[in-house]
């Protein structure tokens, strides 16, 4: 009976997968707690143990919140949408031929086009807005142009690579079926490509706004336009409650336009 | 005889169609008309863009080569503690977001704590841990796992919610603790999909890594930050170099062991 019972003991896993897991646990944390060591080599602790202190300090100095410096924020505020939307359109209007280049049933090279426009679209994607507006600053001055640019640069990776995706994923029986009536290359597009796609390229287009409008919040820290130009003027001079009522303010902003694009998504899909 | 004509996929009713359009114009127009544009001051920007251009395809490492060298360290170090802490601590959070397994106040503070942590921007969360914790890694590490238990957090919870029910109950009838139901009766329908969201959210961490020190939180973004401050462009084009390939191989890496694993 004892013997029996040892038996019956079932397992999850097999040994073999059951040694190289807790193998790549072991090596993971020996590697996490080796970068531990180097992170924290210049960690000041006593500014780390006083953090509870500076943060009821912080909290007391923040409230309450500068309610009548919002006349003030408007004009900021419809600058970073205008930024976070012509960004939007301005990333679109160069990835929409990107991603036809990209895509593998439609560009006119896979060996040479192709890996030009993936290129294009992994930096695009590998560096961050606020670097992009960093540079443009720096190259044409402060403003919201720099955000704009540095917005749609952005988000040309991100459509594009989207875009690229749902192209590539489209049905090709309804192309055929186009194809065999005797229409042109732009007949085929308009009738059998882009009623497929065009749902899914407005809900990426949609999406991408979304987190445009959150990006551009922040963007005026390097001098690129929007609310952000005031969060960074108020933190220079340290005041917290103008500070606090900015925050408000851009996450205001960022639920309101996470709710309009859900709602839009959804009615699109629906 | 009529020409077929093709229908509107998106807005059918013509009247709401043209409307939409209307509306797309005028913004179009007001909202281009709002962007202020010096074109004195762009076109002495032209040379110096013209020079970093230049600069970027002859990028310097050698220069500030100790300074580079430190920067990536201190990004791709604080990326793994970060997402490692970030993935353990999403955990509980992702479990009492669940719907189907958590009670319902646990379940409402998890959803709470994950939505805030959403909504906030590394950057601006990164300025206030900053002001505490003083400048440097430390606080880019607190900024990083706290976006990341939001991230995870708020996926895992979903992973939950869409398992296949019957395997749960079907574990949970033999008398399982609570315990043994998550590890054999959820925890191999969500894990192939967690590991891939972990590394995605791995490659997400350095691009942020290198944004972050802008604000004082450490990593490459301060020292490029200050390779630009300084006009130094072929220093900081090579910096951008580091970061694109950095980027574009843990992209690789994580799509292969995703592949992987699935």
């Amino acid at each position: 009976m004892d013997q029996l019972t040892q038996h019956s003991l079932w397992k999850t896993n097999i040994r073999h997968k059951n040694w190289m897991v807790w193998g790549s646990c072991f090596v993971l944390a020996l590697l996490t707690a080796y970068c531990w060591t180097i992170m924290t080599e210049e960690t000041i602790w006593e500014f780390v143990y006083d953090a509870p202190v500076q943060g009821a300090d912080l909290i007391n100095r923040m409230f309450p919140p500068d309610w009548l410096y919002i006349n003030k924020l408007y004009k900021a505020l419809w600058d970073t949408i205008n930024i976070a939307t012509l960004g939007t359109l301005l990333g679109l209007i160069i990835a929409l031929p990107v991603a036809f280049l990209a895509a593998r049933n439609t560009t006119p090279s896979v060996l040479f086009v192709r890996p030009i426009a993936l290129f294009v679209i992994a930096a695009s994607r590998s560096i961050n807005s606020l670097i992009w507006a960093l540079l443009l600053v720096m190259i044409l001055g402060p403003g919201i142009l720099a955000g704009v640019l540095a917005i749609g640069l952005r988000s040309v990776g991100f459509i594009a690579k989207l875009f690229y995706e749902s192209i590539e994923e489209i049905n090709t029986t309804s192309v055929e079926a186009i194809e065999s009536t005797g229409a042109s290359h732009f007949q085929v597009i308009n009738y059998a490509i882009i009623p497929q796609v065009l749902p899914a390229f407005l809900g990426v287009i949609i999406f991408r706004w979304d987190i445009n409008i959150r990006e551009s919040t922040i963007l005026g820290l390097v001098g690129a336009g929007g609310i952000g130009l005031f969060l960074s003027s108020s933190l220079n001079v340290l005041a917290w409650p103008q500070v606090t009522l900015i925050i408000v303010v851009i996450l205001a902003t960022v639920i309101i336009s996470e709710f309009i694009s859900a709602k839009v998504r959804s009615l699109l899909i629906g | 005889m009529r020409h077929w004509e093709r229908p509107h996929y998106i807005v059918a009713n013509r009247f709401w169609r043209l409307s939409l359009w209307v509306f797309f114009f005028v913004y179009l127009v007001v909202g281009i008309g709002s962007i202020e544009i010096n074109w004195i001051r762009i076109y002495e920007g032209l040379e110096r863009g013209s020079h970093f251009l230049s600069a970027f395809l002859h990028p310097d490492f050698t220069t500030r080569s100790t300074d580079i060298y430190a920067g990536i360290l201190e990004s791709l170090t604080i990326t793994v503690t970060s997402t490692v802490a970030g993935i353990l601590l999403s955990i509980p959070f992702g479990i009492g977001a669940a719907r189907n397994i958590s009670i319902k106040p646990i379940y409402l503070f998890c959803r709470a704590f994950i939505a805030i942590s959403r909504s906030m921007q590394e950057v601006i969360v990164a300025i206030f841990l900053v002001a505490l914790f003083g400048f440097g890694a430390f606080a880019g590490f607190l900024t990083l796992t706290y976006a990341t238990i939001g991230f995870l957090g708020k996926l895992l919870a979903e992973e939950i919610e869409g398992i296949d029910r019957k395997q749960l109950e079907a574990v949970r009838s033999t008398g399982a603790s609570w315990l043994q139901s998550i590890h054999v009766g959820i925890w191999p329908q969500i894990m192939p999909r967690m590991i891939g969201l972990s590394f995605y959210r791995l490659d997400i961490n350095f691009r942020e890594s290198a944004v972050i020190g802008i604000v004082g939180a450490g990593g490459i973004g301060a020292t490029l930050n200050t390779a630009i401050d300084r006009y130094e462009y072929d220093s900081a084009g090579a910096i951008l170099l580091l970061i694109i390939i950095i980027v574009m191989i843990c992209e690789y890496l994580s799509g292969w062991i995703r592949k992987w694993i699935s």
